[in-house]
């Protein structure tokens, strides 16, 4: 048995690698697109850039909360 | 250019190392065991270990590399900065909880948790001490390489001797104590002080000039018509005689002339509109080392003082939008967006190499629109991108993949987990992790910029763009920054001599070749195994100097990639792996790698110097053939030698 959080956090790498793995291939078919300013005068490649750094820093912080001793308590069952 | 030694950087600097060797010395005495040694005990506090992750992470690569290549490059070296950071999400969400829960010193521990066979202790040693070796030589060239300027010394190789033996000094005296409480302070102090860099960055803003800080301006003739420069009319300029192209300089886009006041000689670049046909000279400059070993700038002696020959510092704009000349103070969006609609002055060589060896190195003058440097396909190593051609892509996308997966298996990255109590622990110290090393690479793009911007650089070394950069702000921000990042290689170089130390003592003496060794014994063999190691590390620093340390990086993670993350994540998901799969795993990805990149074209022109179309692979980052390569094999080799044997998944016992 895999524990709760070690299922969540496979989820979680996931998600991240799909959003990376579409900032690579992006940046490698069709580097046109990072040249696109959206926001504020601000291109693709820089908001995707920061993006991703935030996004794997607010999915850590989701992954700590479940390590509060309440979450402990929850996991112990499939934990070893 | 002339580095000269300020007293006041020496001064910061002994009190750095000083402070460092101070703390490793009272620390030594707590690690009297190999659980001591090797572990801190597991009393290392979360909070200090997430941020000594940053330390131990952020390498001379991370911040030397990666600011010069933004530097000089644009867009591109914050590619690096998002692939690094990446492969903390594996580390964090894939590696920690297993690595804590299985092992006890090393991330062999944690392989052979459930086989207990020699064999997987010898591969994940030899895998351990392979990347470690590989990984300690860019920190050693990038030492000899910063101590220069710090100290006003000439050798390269002292600095790689002072960064050797005080790291020696360090590991031997304490261990894990010292060496997680000395990255601590320096992954704080780096962040702190990269954040104060920014600050003084943007308050500085963005203005246009024609030249570097040394008050050399330099020159632009025409535009001209192609007719008036093919009759060598060069306009607004009288005294320039165009020197006729001859040996290396035939068919090359140069012309040199010589000023016939001062008998100099000047070489210009030669841009050619292609709708107007017109044509603009811009000033280069030339770095040659003659056949007799003089080294020549700009056609003089190179000198050693001020006011003698020197080349002269880079980075700054063309243009501003609005046609503006300077901004003020600026914003974190402003700055960005300021660049995007600036031109910026790029310094691209070519190294021209005459018949009697001679080699002359042409920096020029390339004005690039900044919505180009601030987007990926500016580098050699990344322009593929924008190419078509299929394998440049597949390169591109192997080195993202290398760098993703690569740190979640370098082991002194890996050993930190067993430095605090529990997985709790080890969770949260990597999130601090991630939220320190984040936060510096978010910091590096505008430090990569700003050095862009500075008029400080050294045309020559993209390394030193980092400490040029806070030179060109302030004498006691210069001392700092170089303290810092020296001690960013001493943290890491020990980091990596323990995680060696660890394999050799742990893995092979006592795990393979089955020696019993008491408590003391072990770290004894540690610490002889740490003086060895240091002293390999020494020697190939100095062997490896005028290799580049960014490249290098990308090895030591492309084999870590391939020969420790297979091993360390198929038994998480698949209840097949046997013994054999893992150590096929281990072997495979670490030769598949290893001998890609020794046939790859990139070694095959910076390394053996040998034309790079011989080569014999498509393409020189192995990582997206050699990572899956480890998995198949894992799964074959397991599935081959299952037998009927079945075995319980790890950590559920």
């Amino acid at each position: 048995m895999k524990t709760r959080l070690d299922r969540t956090g496979l989820v979680l790498f996931a998600f991240y690698l799909v959003i990376y793995a579409v900032f690579v291939l992006i940046a490698a078919w069709w580097p046109e697109v990072m040249d696109a300013t959206p926001l504020e005068g601000i291109n693709v490649a820089i908001l995707y850039g920061f993006g991703l750094i935030v996004a794997a820093f607010v999915l850590a912080l989701f992954y700590g909360t479940l390590a509060t001793p309440a979450g402990e308590v929850t996991d112990e069952e499939g934990d070893e | 250019m002339i580095y000269e030694a300020s007293p006041l950087a020496i001064v910061v600097f002994v009190v750095f190392v000083g402070i460092t060797l101070g703390l490793s010395f009272y620390l030594g005495g707590r690690a009297k065991t190999s659980q001591g040694y090797f572990a801190a005990h597991g009393e290392i506090p979360w909070f200090v270990n997430g941020v000594a992750f940053a330390g131990d992470y952020l390498s001379a690569a991370s911040f030397l590399g990666i600011c010069g290549m933004i530097a000089f490059h644009g867009y591109d070296g914050f590619l690096y900065s998002i692939g690094f950071l990446g492969g903390w999400i594996v580390a964090l969400f894939v590696v920690a909880e297993p690595i804590k829960r299985l092992g006890k010193f090393t991330f062999a521990d944690a392989l052979d948790a459930q086989f207990n066979s020699p064999g997987i202790r010898l591969a994940a040693g030899i895998s351990t001490l392979a990347v470690s070796i590989f990984y300690l030589i860019p920190q050693m060239v990038g030492a000899g390489v910063l101590i220069r300027p710090l100290l006003g010394i000439e050798e390269h190789w002292i600095g790689v001797v002072m960064v050797g033996v005080t790291v020696i000094a360090i590991v031997v005296t304490a261990g894990m104590v010292s060496t997680t409480y000395v990255q601590f302070l320096k992954g704080g102090l780096l962040v702190i002080f990269s954040a104060i860099l920014t600050v003084f960055i943007l308050q500085r803003g963005l203005s246009v000039a024609d030249g570097g800080n040394d008050g050399h301006a330099f020159r632009t003739l025409g535009p001209m018509t192609a007719e008036q420069f093919d009759r060598g009319d060069l306009p607004g300029d009288a005294g320039l005689t165009i020197i006729p192209p001859t040996g290396v300089w035939v068919d090359q886009p140069f012309i040199r002339t010589r000023d016939e006041a001062t008998d100099r000689e000047v070489v210009w670049s030669i841009e050619r509109e292609n709708e107007s046909q017109q044509v603009t000279l811009r000033e280069a400059q030339t770095l040659t080392v003659t056949a007799d070993q003089i080294t020549l700038v700009n056609g003089e002696v190179k000198g050693n003082k001020p006011g003698e020959p020197q080349l002269h510092p880079i980075g700054w704009l063309s243009k501003l939008p609005a046609g503006k000349t300077e901004t003020g103070p600026l914003g974190l969006v402003s700055f960005l967006r300021t660049l995007h609609g600036s031109e910026v002055v790029l310094w691209p060589s070519i190294k021209l190499v005459a018949d009697d060896g001679a080699t002359t190195t042409v920096f020029y003058q390339k004005r690039s629109p900044g919505s180009q440097v601030l987007s990926p396909g500016q580098h050699p190593q990344f322009a593929g991108i924008r190419s078509g051609k299929l394998s440049d892509k597949l390169n591109f996308v192997s080195l993202m993949l290398a760098l993703f997966c690569g740190t979640a298996s370098l082991p002194h990255i890996l050993i930190r987990y067993y430095s605090v109590k529990d997985a709790t622990a080890a969770r949260r110290s990597t999130i601090v992790g991630i939220g320190t090393i984040g936060f510096f690479y978010v910091l590096t793009l505008y430090m990569g910029l700003g050095a862009m911007t500075s008029g400080a650089m050294d045309v020559t070394d993209s390394n030193m763009a980092a400490p040029l950069l806070a030179k060109s702000i302030s004498a006691l921000l210069f001392a700092a920054i170089s303290a810092i990042a020296f001690t960013t290689v001493l943290g890491t170089v020990s980091g990596l001599i323990l995680a060696s130390s660890g394999a050799v003592a742990h893995d092979l003496v006592s795990g393979f070749a089955g020696i019993d060794l008491t408590d003391g014994q072990k770290v004894r063999v540690a610490k002889q195994a740490s003086a060895v190691v240091g002293v390999i590390a020494i020697v190939l620093g100095i062997l490896f100097k005028d290799m580049n340390v960014g490249y290098l990086v990308g090895w030591a993670f492309s084999v870590a990639a391939s020969a420790n993350l297979p091993a360390l994540v198929t038994p998480l998901v698949w209840r097949g792996v046997t013994k054999e799969g893992i150590i096929a795993a281990v072997v495979v990805g670490m030769v598949s790698s290893l001998g890609w990149i020794l046939l790859s074209a990139d070694t095959f022109q910076k390394v053996y110097g040998i034309d790079p179309g011989q080569a014999l692979t498509p393409f020189s980052q192995p990582g997206i053939v050699t990572i899956p390569l480890g998995f198949v094999v894992l799964v074959l080799v397991s599935l081959a030698t299952r037998g009927g044997r079945s075995f319980p998944r790890r950590g559920c016992e």
